[in-house]
């Protein structure tokens, strides 16, 4: 196991290195010079801007340049903001956790229903239940989270509000305590789990049809074992083994599932840091967003790879 | 004649005029129409009737045609212009006069949403095919070669099935689109080309990755069936074996990957025009739509709904057909 963690580290790290790259890649290759509107101004001449480049290092070897980018990020000298904020890395950082908060409990939710959920219809396959349930759940599959999200918001803050011009759940930094938190952040994780509800029923579901056909499952059935103990004990601890590798595959498509999400309930995280900055032309924001938010995604990878080992002891921890 | 009559029970007891021949004649006629009739059947002919019979897929299709019809002939049909503002009242709730209302701006609804429902129809179905094409030829080669290629492919796959998809599509739309409104406008006369262009380039090399892997696996399997041996032992060509011999026994998953590609590229479309970071203002693409209707979801909702619905109800209906055909070209479904 220790040299499976090891390895799996091992490679995440090169994986976040190489994505380091990709992202240095594009903003490199995009077109534009910091110093473009300074060639037009008249009171500056050539050489001074080609001082300047040079001082910031413009004209090294491209690598050269990967590598100062690298180290200061990893120095944590991630820049100073354009407009939004002093610098880049206590702003970002300060936000991360809001956004980790609202997936980690979107996650929950989903599996609180999926789980059962997915369970139940394929115990009773076919039932009134599993087909309401399957075509609940592609509803929710082809429902974009922008749409649910304005949804929730005509729903419960303009139709079933009496005071519609305060919308309860968006987020409001001034305010403080728990509850009030706990309650503003329902709209959002609602709005993320039941997206990922949607299609982790499906997978539940398939998984536990699977499980169930078995021969071991026949096996405990014919011991006598009651129903509960053969579907919950037997059946779901080996079909709720694949359910850890959709999650993990779920893991990108969540980010960016919060980031809209974050945007419509002005949730002060990441995603609506990365959209706001983007739209503030506030580079150095946006490219650290997305580093970060790719190197998360390494992460909570990485985790569930582990999770994952850790539940099938058939895995090979080679 | 005796041999069967023993076999026919039924026949034996009971000789009348019309037992002997003729009956058998008939019976043989039976079969033989019933044989002609299994000829006719081809492939597709036997998918295309176990598609029929999934009613929610049927309604799927007949929904997705129509949502393709209506939004490429409608604005035609229509006659009002999408794009005239204060040509209505603003902000008016559908009614007969108009059938979905009016924007705040005072530019009918019904107008602008088949005119971008094109463009968003466009933009799934286009870029879905590259992906698919893409994915399909990384997915071929890597089963096809194995060694050194396929792990090369599929490392990259994997790395690019680790990269958040959304916000390096925002970055990149938001680093290369000034530029490229500059050539497109330089190049064709107007900047929304070169958008059109960047954001089916973008949302394709996000969306490949699974078809690559799905192709991979199913050409990892097949490749070793006699019948490929077969082929290559009276001399097929690797392209030919690729292309003939293999890539027909994996085209049902491939169709399938396909036709949900559609989807999630609709999706993506619009998220990235909700965010308002898609197409330029003055498009009014589903997602755009819903953008700009955002701070008028309490005064006049339908702005924001009708657009958002639109995109659900074409989805849906992808969705719906990509089931059917999972079931209808799954030989072990057929029942």
């Amino acid at each position: 196991m220790g040299i499976f963690v090891i390895r799996r580290t091992l490679i995440s790290l090169v994986t976040i290195v190489i994505i380091s790259m990709v992202v240095f890649g594009i903003v490199k290759s995009a077109p534009g010079d910091p110093y473009g509107e300074l060639a037009t101004n008249p009171s500056i001449s050539p050489e001074r801007i080609a001082e300047l480049r040079d001082n910031l290092g413009l004209n090294d070897p491209i690598p050269q340049q990967y590598v100062l980018w690298a180290t200061s990020y990893i120095r944590g000298d991630w820049g100073d903001c354009y407009s939004q904020c002093d610098s880049v890395a206590p702003y970002i950082l300060g936000r991360i956790p809001v956004t980790i908060a609202v997936i980690g409990s979107s996650f929950i939710l989903s599996l609180l229903i999926a789980i059962p959920i997915g369970v139940i219809s394929a115990f009773r396959q076919y039932s009134l239940f599993d087909q309401f349930a399957t075509t609940f759940a592609f509803l929710g599959f082809s429902l974009p989270t922008f749409f649910t999200g304005t949804l929730l918001i005509y729903i419960f803050g303009i139709r079933l509000n009496d005071t519609p011009l305060s919308l309860p759940f968006v987020f409001d930094r001034t305010t403080e305590g728990i509850w009030p938190n706990i309650q503003q952040s329902l709209m959002p994780v609602m709005v993320l789990g039941l997206a990922s509800a949607a299609s982790l029923t499906r997978f539940v579901r398939a998984s536990m049809l699977e499980v169930l056909g078995q021969d071991y499952i026949r096996t405990a059935r014919a011991k006598g074992l009651k129903e509960q103990s053969v579907v919950i004990l037997h059946g779901m601890r080996n079909g709720m083994i694949p359910v850890v590798t959709v999650i993990a595959l779920q893991i990108p498509e969540v980010f960016g599932g919060a980031i809209i999400t974050e945007q419509i309930f002005s949730v002060p995280g990441i995603g609506s840091a990365l959209v706001q900055s983007i739209r503030a032309a506030d580079n150095p924001v946006a490219i650290s967003i997305t580093l970060m938010i790719a190197v998360l995604v390494v992460i909570f990878n990485v985790i569930a790879d582990l999770l994952y080992a850790l539940l099938d002891p058939r895995i090979k921890l080679a | 004649m005796s041999q069967e009559a023993k076999l026919n029970p039924g026949q034996i007891g009971a000789p009348s005029p019309a037992a002997g021949p003729q009956p058998r004649l008939s019976d043989v006629e039976a079969r033989n129409s019933m044989a002609s009739a299994r000829k006719q059947r081809s492939l597709w002919g036997d998918a295309w009737n176990q598609f029929k019979k999934h009613r929610l897929a049927m309604i799927g299709l007949v929904v997705f045609v129509a949502m393709i019809l209506i939004t490429f002939i409608g604005n035609a049909l229509y006659g009002r212009p999408y794009d005239s503002v204060f040509a209505y009242d603003s902000s008016v709730s559908p009614s007969m006069d108009n059938l979905l209302g009016t924007n705040s701006l005072g530019q009918d609804m019904l107008a602008r949403i088949l005119w971008g429902g094109r463009i968003s129809l466009a933009v799934g179905i286009i870029a879905a095919t590259i992906a698919i094409v893409l994915g399909t030829a990384v997915g071929a080669i890597a089963g096809f070669f194995g060694g050194l290629t396929d792990t090369i492919l599929m490392r990259i796959t994997d790395l690019f099935l680790s990269l958040p998809q959304l916000p390096l599509l925002l970055l990149i739309t938001y680093l290369f689109s000034p530029s490229l409104q500059q050539w497109s406008n330089d190049r064709f006369g107007s900047v929304n080309v070169g958008v059109f262009l960047l954001i089916i380039v973008v949302i394709s090399a996000f969306n490949w990755m699974p078809t690559a892997r799905l192709v991979r696996a199913s050409f990892l399997a097949t490749k070793e069936r006699d019948f490929v041996e077969a082929a290559h032992s009276i001399g097929a060509t690797r392209g030919s074996l690729m292309l003939k011999h293999i890539m027909p026994n994996v085209l049902s998953p491939i169709i399938v990957a396909a036709t949900l590609g559609v989807g999630t590229a609709i999706i993506t479309e619009s998220s990235l025009s909700f965010l308002g970071l898609g197409f330029p203002p003055g498009i009014p693409t589903w997602g755009s739509m819903l953008y700009e209707a955002r701070q008028y979801l309490q005064t006049s909702p339908h702005e924001s709904l009708i657009p958002g619905f639109f995109v659900f109800l074409t989805v849906l209906s992808i969705n719906y057909v990509g089931d059917g055909l999972r079931d209808a070209l799954d030989p072990r479904r057929t029942k």
